[in-house]
Parts: structure tokens; C-alpha cells; sequence
């Protein structure tokens, strides 16, 4: 069987976030965390799978090389948002991600959600729902790499890596290089992809 | 697939699919809110028409913590037992909306009969029928069995399957669709089955099974197998003349104190002993061996309700307009909006 | 009556072309070019003329399921199949093992005019294997009974089928035998196998067949008397009665369509219209079986046509009740199974469904040579012709034919019951028109 490239037809793509921007983004909502934080302090990392959770795992290194005494795998974890999403039925069935929390819980802390893209806010919402079964944080933030904008709940970022003006016919593409790989090498960029 | 009827029906990567949400399911049960929205406003009818305490709680349980509706229509006080007939039955079932059928039929293939008749649109969940299968048995034993096998090779069980093990299921095979479950699934899933049972316990045509076959326990036993599953003996079988007395039957084949004492005194052994309940203390299991650390048999009680979930969730959270529920592949999700 | 009909040009059994004239219920002429001042001329160019077709296995279910069947129904059913008589089954409610019940039966037959209706009277009362029915009165009540047997059930009592084979000798009749040990079939669902095993449905073990053959055809060696072994299913009952007519016992036996075709496989798709009694066997089963029918072991072709009322099949599998339709498909499935695979001519055709048959039943008049002078009892067959099986279409009430939606060979385009065309292109024409006068009489 003979699978159509992505690039083939009409699709055009460019990319809007090389590997080098997307360390020196991560850096600086890093520093944006901590300044809005005031410190590490009951502060905790929970990346959405499947790209959130890289993402959240980078931002608690640079938090970590901040304050020698944080350890990176002490502050992040994942969160699944699968069975709390509001259009379950209009997709195929999804398999649930895991969801680990750190040791520490997330009651009285800080949460930061970690998340690729921020579009409809339908993702945040699902999270959302999903954190208050699971504890009740002090403080609820969310960071994203890249926020497309089109939002169609009442939800808006604190941390953004890059605002991008799309239209809703674009895709935009995340490939982050612990999940990602082009030809067996690890990727890591930002792609805008749509007619031509 | 749209229904699970029977664990031939089962991939390999479907039934590691189910076992890992499973797994993702079972931290949920340990959380302070044991529940999950995905089922919201689907209706899950638990259709008995044979008494199952057990296994009708646990999928009651597990609709629940994903938030579905449940309806319990029994066959015993229900229009049923005025000879209502399937078909008629599930029409109204449909009628009503259900989304999900769970079928418990003392006949062989009443569920497949509802998946492939048109009288009902629902998914349909074998919850055991008659002596063919209960896939979802055959799940959480699979379930219970993975984890203890990650555990003695330090992994975690997610994505692994049961290459390697051995299991000896032993009992009354003629009668038990459990044991017929459970082999499919073990073998789908990498381990190797020794039915021991009487042979007048064991179906003709059994040698066409992917498995060995043993008369005689104490020999399987040495062979140390990682895993023992006693199957329920129903004492009505002796009137049937399938084997001389409980006593002689028990002596041969049941797990009892003697057996368990030559299991320990074979040394460090991990071996685990399995029963899906209810059992017959002193019949087919001593009391010692059901209640050795061994034994996995409240392990498969808890898990139960994990893999139910699992299924449930599975079968039931997709797109309801074409296909409701099917089992799908793995696939990397694409930014989902 | 002087209605005259001409068949041209049909090909014979024997591969010969003739052309048959028919007047008077008989076979007036044979030969090339006949004519005949206002005989009706029917093309049969293409066409095949075989004896008309002769059921010793049919279930009319009437008296007392007219909701399965009825005597009218299922006789047209026959016609169109081809069949110019048949032999209705004794498990009717009541049960016919009286002269009056035969005799009922009979009449029904005779009143709807589509094909000859012998009875089978019933070998024990009630069917209940305890004693014998009158099978004296009903051999000489109008009926003229020939066949007996507890169809549905086995006279397993060996004492008894002993007494009932000694007992029809006295008017040439036989006992055609469900072969089923009870005890080893109790509560039997499937044919016991690698398929019943895998589906957890209760065995009907080869064994409680072939255990009740070997017994029965020593009895009718020691005694003397004539055994019909019926719808034999399985390679090991083929086996002995080869042994049993080599010995020179006086066995016959019959086969029916499915057990020529289909396999327990089926049972797979859980859909109780392929639940029958005997069960649907094995692969290896089924090329026994055609072979025996082929080599002359099995006489003989027995629908064991067994309609059901649609909420009897549409339920849980061991809900289900037992049997198939087969009186409109038999031509074809025999076809198809015996003569598309080279095993048997069209010449065996006409012996294993319709002369072997009417010698077992003893009926006369029917079975016999496509000759000059014979009854004009004629089925007229195009076997180029294919067809896809619709249950919905038959003339049967029964809806649960297992061949439905299967492509076929071999079809009907004229029955000649009695020097009368019941069938005409393929479809029902009218019923013998002395069936009028027999129901002024009823």
C-alpha cells in the first residue's frame, strides 16, 4: 500500500519554531514561572500528554538548574485528559494516557498544566475537571509552547511560548523529540501546515 | 470490533490495549473521587438471565465510576421468566436506548445471537454464556497475571504480555467457560496452558486445543508452573456420573493442603494460585490454599471491576453515530483540538 | 378428461432426446416428432425429464402445527421442487398412529391435489417408545401405511423395535429408524467434535447414531424383516451399513441435501438455522456420505423437510428447535453436491431420488421408468439454470432454509402429476383436478 506524504498535494507547509527557538522559548517560561511564583515553591509541573509531558519534563530541568535544591522529577508529572473530554463521542474511542502525579500530591500547591498547543481550550477544560477529582491545588496556571488562538471556552494562557495568528483550515504541528522522529532522528519544531 | 463475545475475537494488540487501560483504570479506583465523566448519559443495561451476584456488581461498579446510567434487568421476576423471548427483549432494550448490553445466558451463544441480529443496535458484552466463554474473566486473570509476572521481572506491566508463563488450568474444562476464555486469551497472549482435569471433564475435540492436557496434577505441579487456576466444581456433576464421588474428585484433583505443602517445599517458587469464585472450600481448593499468600483470588475480585472499565470505556466512549464503540488501534494522537 | 400435452425434445436420464406424450395420466408414447390432434405443446428443448421426484421424508406438521405447515402449503412446496409424492412424517399433533389419523392425512393430500401424500404411521403410541400403534389397521386403512416410524424420536428400546420389524413383515412394510441413542444424546445441541468443543454446546456424539444402526440391522438380520435407516449423518453409520449389506441384510438408507453439503463449521455463526437432528457433521462426514450415496450404500435422498415458525429459529441457539426446509432446494443441493462434482449421473439421479424411494415405500405408480404405459408422473429440470435461494420466496411457511442467499444449479420447470402439470415454467399451475373431486366428496 502506497500512503500519500503529508507534504505531497496541496499542503503546503513552513516552520514557525526551529529546535533552537523552542529551547530559548522554554527557557524563558520557565523564568516566567518562577518570577510569577516567587520561587519553586509547592510548585508542581503536570504536562498533558503525549507532547505536554516533554514539554513540563524541560521546563522543571531549567527550573531545576535555577535552585539546586529542586529535583526535576519531584515537581513534574502527567495528566490525562482523555475521559473528561467533552467530544469523546464525535471521535473514534481514544485510549487513555497515564495519569502521575509527583509524590508530593497537588492539594495546596501551584499546578502549572503544560500543554503543546492552545486552540479551542476544550483540552484545559477537560484538565481542569480532571485536577479537581484528583486534589485541590492552591493555584491553577497554565503554560503552553504555542497558542493558535480561536479559543471557544472562556480560558487563556498565562505562560505562551509563541502567539501564532492562524486560520482554523491551517494545522499546526508540534513534534518534540522525545516523542517525535523523522527518519530515526529525533525532531524537535514547529510546523504550519495548509492549502497552499 | 464493536462487541466482546469472546476472547477468539481478541488480537494481541487489542487485549493489551484493554489491559493497559485497565491499568490506567485501576488508578483511578485508588483515588478520592472514584469516578470518571467519559460515560456520561450512556445507558448500560445488565441483562441476567442467570443468577451472578458477583459478576453483575462489578460491571454495576464499573459503569458507574464511568459514569453511566444502569439499568439491572434480572430474568427472574422480569417478563422474561413469562417467556418473553430474547428477541422481544432486547427490542425493548432498544427502545429504551441502551447503549451497551452486558449479557450473563446460561445457553452458549446467547450473546453472539444479540451481536448479529438485528432486534438490538447496542454494544454487546459477554458477562458468561452457558459453558462457551467470559471474556471478561478471562481479562482480569489476564490482567492479575501480567502484573505479577512484571513484578517478578521488576517492570512495569504496561504494553507487556504473558510471553514465557506457564498456567495450569485445572477442573472441570467440559463445563467452564472460563477455562475456555482464559486459554484463548493466554495463548493470544504468549503463555502455555496445561488443562489438567478428569477425562470425562475434558470435551471431546480437545485435542485440537493449543494447549497440553494432564490427568494428574501432582505431576503439572512439579513441572512448576507460574500460575495454578482451580475452576469451580459444580457437585451435581457426580449424579452425571462424570466422576465417582466429591472425595475421590477432590483427592485428584483439588488444591488442598498437601498440594500446597509440596509447592512451598519446592522452594522460593512464585507460584500463584487463581480461582474465579465462587469456590467450594474443601472441594476443588483447601482453605489454606485459598487463603495462602499465593493466592491472587480477592486480587481478581478488585481487578475485575478494572478491566470491566476498561471494556466498558473501550467499547462505549467513541463516536456514536456510525460504529458506536469499537476497539481501536493504538495510534499517536495529532494535536487534538 | 382428454387434455393432451406434448413434451418435445426433453433429455432423457440415460442422455437419449425424446419427445413424451401425455394424456390419461399416463405415458401415452415416447419417441422423435410426436404429434397429436389439441395436445399442448411444450417446448423441452434444453430440458431434462426425470421420475417425477419421490419423498420418503417430509414433515407436513399437519394435524395440529398448521402454523409451521399445512398439508396445502407444503405440498405445493414439494411440487415446485419437483417432487410428485411425498411421505408425511407420524410426529403430527395428534400423532398419527391411528387409522383415523393416517387416513386424515391422506385426505388432505388428495384434497390439495399437488402431489400424492402417503402418510407414515407412527411405530409406537403417542411416539413414546412404550408400545406398538395399531400398524395393522393403519396398513390396511385407506392410507395403505407402508412406512413406519417415531421420526423426531428412536425406537431405542431394543425389545420393541425387535417386535415392530417382526410385526410389518405381515404387510410388507418396514421401520425407518431415527437412529439416536437417547441417553447419549441427552440435551445434545451440535454434532460432538473440535466445533462443540471450542462453542461449549452439548455433543450429539457420532457414536449414539451409529451404536443404534449396528444394533438394528443385527435385529433385521435375526428376524427377517426390512430396516430403513433414516437422514444418516455420519462416515462410521456409512461404514456399517456397508457391512450390513454385504452380509446381505435387508437395510436401506437415505440421506438428507444438508448432510451433503454443509458442515457443523456453520454452527460457528451461532444461527439456529443450521440447528438440525441428526447435526450437521464433518468435512470428512460429508465426502462419506456422498460417496455412499453415489456407490448405492445410501439408497436413497430424504428431504427430512421440517418447516418452524419464525420465533422458533429467531432465539438463543439451544432454544431452537431442530430441522430445515429442503423440498425446494433438494434438486438443486443434490446437484450441485452429487452431480457438478462427478459423482453421480442424472441416470442416479432419478434412482436415488425417486425409483429407490417409491420401492422402499412400497408406493406403486410412482418411481417408474419415463416408458409408454407408465403413470405421466415427470419432472422436467433445467440444469443450466442458477438460481439464488430466497427462503422469503417459497412456497413452504417454513422460512429456515440453510441454503438461503446461496447461488445453485438446477431448476424446476414442470411437474406432471399424474398426466397433470402442477408446475409450469416454474411456478405453480393448478393442483390435480382430481383434487376437486375429492373434496366434494370430503
Amino acid at each position: 500500500m502506497i500512503v500519500p506524504t503529508v507534504q505531497s498535494g496541496q499542503m503546503a507547509s513552513r516552520v514557525v519554531l526551529t529546535d533552537a527557538d523552542i529551547e530559548r522559548v522554554l527557557t524563558r517560561i520557565a523564568h516566567e514561572i518562577l518570577e510569577a511564583n516567587k520561587g519553586t515553591e509547592d510548585l508542581v509541573l503536570l504536562g498533558i500528554p503525549r507532547r505536554g509531558f516533554p514539554l513540563a519534563q524541560r521546563l522543571a530541568h531549567r527550573i531545576a538548574q535555577t535552585d539546586s535544591s529542586v529535583d526535576p522529577s519531584s515537581i513534574v508529572g502527567q495528566l490525562d485528559v482523555t475521559m473528561f473530554r467533552d467530544d469523546l463521542r464525535r471521535h473514534p474511542t481514544r485510549p487513555p494516557g497515564p495519569t502521575q502525579l509527583p509524590p508530593s500530591g497537588i492539594d495546596n500547591k501551584v499546578v502549572v498544566l503544560v500543554d503543546d498547543v492552545l486552540y479551542s481550550g476544550r483540552t484545559i477544560r477537560a484538565a481542569l475537571d480532571a485536577i479537581v477529582d484528583l486534589g485541590r491545588p492552591r493555584i491553577v496556571r497554565l503554560a503552553v509552547l504555542v497558542d493558535r488562538g480561536h479559543r471557544e471556552l472562556p480560558i487563556r494562557a498565562d505562560h505562551v511560548g509563541k502567539n501564532l495568528p492562524t486560520s482554523s483550515a491551517e494545522k499546526v504541528r508540534v513534534r518534540i523529540g522525545e516523542v517525535d522522529s523523522m527518519d530515526g532522528r529525533p525532531v524537535n519544531e514547529v510546523v504550519i501546515e495548509g492549502p497552499a | 470490533m464493536k462487541h466482546l463475545l469472546s476472547t477468539t475475537d481478541l488480537s494481541r494488540g487489542d487485549a493489551i490495549l484493554i489491559l493497559d487501560t485497565a491499568e490506567e483504570m485501576a488508578a483511578v479506583g485508588e483515588r478520592e473521587v472514584k469516578k470518571l465523566p467519559a460515560l456520561r448519559g450512556r445507558t448500560v443495561v445488565n441483562l441476567f438471565f442467570e443468577d451472578s451476584t458477583r459478576t453483575r456488581i462489578s460491571f454495576e461498579a464499573a459503569a458507574k465510576r464511568l459514569s453511566a446510567d444502569v439499568i439491572n434487568f434480572a430474568a427472574k421476576g422480569s417478563s422474561v421468566s413469562k417467556g418473553e423471548s430474547l428477541k422481544d427483549t432486547a427490542q425493548t432494550l432498544e427502545a429504551m436506548s441502551a447503549d451497551a448490553v452486558v449479557i450473563r445466558h446460561w445457553a452458549s451463544g446467547a450473546p453472539a445471537r444479540l451481536a448479529s441480529s438485528d432486534w438490538i443496535d447496542a454494544a454487546v458484552i459477554n458477562a458468561g454464556d452457558g459453558t462457551h466463554e467470559h471474556p471478561t474473566q478471562a481479562l482480569l486473570d489476564a490482567f492479575t497475571l501480567r502484573r505479577h509476572w512484571a513484578a517478578l521481572a521488576g517492570t512495569s506491566p504496561g504494553g507487556s504480555d504473558l510471553r514465557g508463563m506457564s498456567v495450569a488450568i485445572v477442573g472441570d474444562v467440559l463445563h467452564s467457560r472460563v477455562a475456555r476464555s482464559n486459554l484463548w486469551l493466554l495463548k493470544t497472549l504468549g503463555a502455555d496452558v496445561t488443562l489438567v482435569a478428569p477425562p470425562t471433564l475434558l470435551p471431546v475435540g480437545v485435542d485440537s486445543w493449543p494447549c497440553r492436557v494432564n490427568y494428574n496434577l501432582d505431576e503439572v505441579l512439579q513441572s512448576g508452573p507460574d500460575a495454578v487456576m482451580m475452576l469451580r466444581l459444580q457437585g451435581e456433576r457426580m449424579n452425571a456420573a462424570f466422576f465417582p464421588s466429591t472425595r475421590e474428585y477432590s483427592r485428584r484433583w483439588g488444591f488442598d493442603d498437601a498440594r500446597l505443602a509440596t509447592l512451598d517445599a519446592a522452594g522460593g517458587r512464585s507460584t500463584v494460585i487463581m480461582h474465579p469464585g465462587p469456590m467450594n472450600r474443601g472441594l476443588e481448593i483447601s482453605s489454606a490454599a485459598a487463603d495462602s499468600p499465593r493466592s491472587t483470588i480477592l486480587a481478581q475480585v478488585r481487578n475485575g471491576v478494572s478491566v470491566r472499565m476498561a471494556v466498558l470505556y473501550l467499547l462505549l466512549s467513541g463516536d456514536s453515530s456510525g460504529e458506536p464503540g469499537r476497539i481501536p488501534t493504538p495510534i499517536l494522537q495529532e494535536n487534538p483540538a | 378428461m382428454s387434455v393432451k400435452y406434448i413434451i418435445k425434445d426433453a433429455a432423457m436420464a440415460d442422455g437419449s432426446h425424446a419427445d413424451l406424450l401425455v394424456a390419461d395420466g399416463r405415458i401415452m408414447e415416447t419417441g422423435a416428432s410426436l404429434s397429436a390432434a389439441g395436445a399442448t405443446i411444450l417446448d423441452a428443448d434444453g430440458l431434462l425429464a426425470l421420475p417425477g421426484m419421490v419423498d420418503l421424508h417430509t414433515h407436513l406438521r399437519e394435524p395440529g402445527r398448521e402454523d409451521a405447515e399445512t398439508v396445502e402449503t407444503g405440498t405445493r412446496a414439494a411440487a415446485l421442487g419437483g417432487f410428485t409424492a411425498v411421505h408425511a412424517m407420524a410426529n403430527s399433533m395428534p400423532v398419527a398412529d391411528t387409522a383415523g389419523v393416517v387416513e386424515q392425512v391422506f385426505s388432505l393430500g388428495r384434497r390439495a391435489g399437488w402431489v400424492e401424500v402417503r402418510p407414515v404411521g407412527a411405530v409406537t403410541v403417542g411416539l413414546a417408545g412404550e408400545r406398538l400403534a395399531e400398524l395393522g389397521a393403519m396398513a390396511d386403512s385407506r392410507a395403505q401405511v407402508r412406512v413406519f416410524s417415531d421420526d423426531g424420536l428412536c425406537v431405542h428400546d431394543p425389545v420393541l423395535m425387535r417386535r415392530a420389524l417382526e410385526y410389518v413383515k405381515a404387510f410388507d412394510g418396514v421401520v425407518a429408524q431415527h437412529a439416536q441413542e437417547p441417553r447419549l444424546t441427552a440435551g445434545a445441541q451440535m454434532n460432538e467434535g473440535a466445533v462443540s468443543a471450542v462453542l461449549g454446546l452439548t455433543g450429539w456424539p457420532a457414536v449414539a447414531e451409529e451404536s443404534i444402526i449396528a444394533r438394528d440391522v443385527l435385529l433385521a438380520q435375526h428376524v427377517g424383516s426390512r430396516l430403513h435407516v433414516c437422514h444418516v449423518s455420519t462416515a462410521g453409520s456409512v461404514e456399517i451399513i456397508r457391512w450390513a449389506k454385504g452380509r446381505g441384510i435387508n437395510v436401506t438408507a437415505e440421506v438428507t441435501p444438508h448432510h451433503l453439503l454443509l458442515t457443523d463449521d456453520l454452527v460457528h455463526s451461532w444461527n439456529p438455522v443450521y440447528k438440525v437432528n441428526p447435526p450437521l457433521r464433518t468435512a470428512e462426514d460429508v465426502t462419506a456420505l456422498r460417496e455412499a450415496l453415489a456407490d448405492g450404500t445410501i439408497d436413497i435422498v430424504g428431504t427430512d423437510h421440517a418447516p418452524h415458525p419464525s420465533e422458533h429459529k429467531e432465539c438463543e441457539w439451544a432454544q431452537a428447535a431442530m430441522g430445515m426446509t429442503g423440498l425446494e432446494t433438494a434438486l438443486s443441493v443434490v446437484q450441485h453436491s452429487m452431480i457438478e462434482t462427478g459423482l453421480m449421473n442424472w441416470a442416479d439421479f432419478a434412482r436415488v431420488t425417486s425409483s429407490r424411494a417409491a420401492e422402499i415405500g412400497r408406493v406403486g405408480g410412482q418411481g417408474r421408468p419415463l416408458a409408454a404405459g407408465e403413470p405421466a408422473n415427470i419432472t422436467l429440470v433445467d440444469p443450466a439454470a442458477r438460481w439464488t435461494v430466497a427462503p422469503d420466496k417459497m412456497a413452504t411457511k417454513g422460512r429456515n432454509s440453510p441454503f438461503a442467499g446461496l447461488e445453485l444449479p438446477g431448476a424446476v420447470q414442470a411437474t406432471f402429476f399424474r398426466g397433470h402439470p402442477t408446475v409450469l415454467d416454474g411456478m405453480l399451475n393448478t393442483p390435480h383436478p382430481s383434487a376437486v373431486e375429492d373434496s366434494a366428496w370430503m
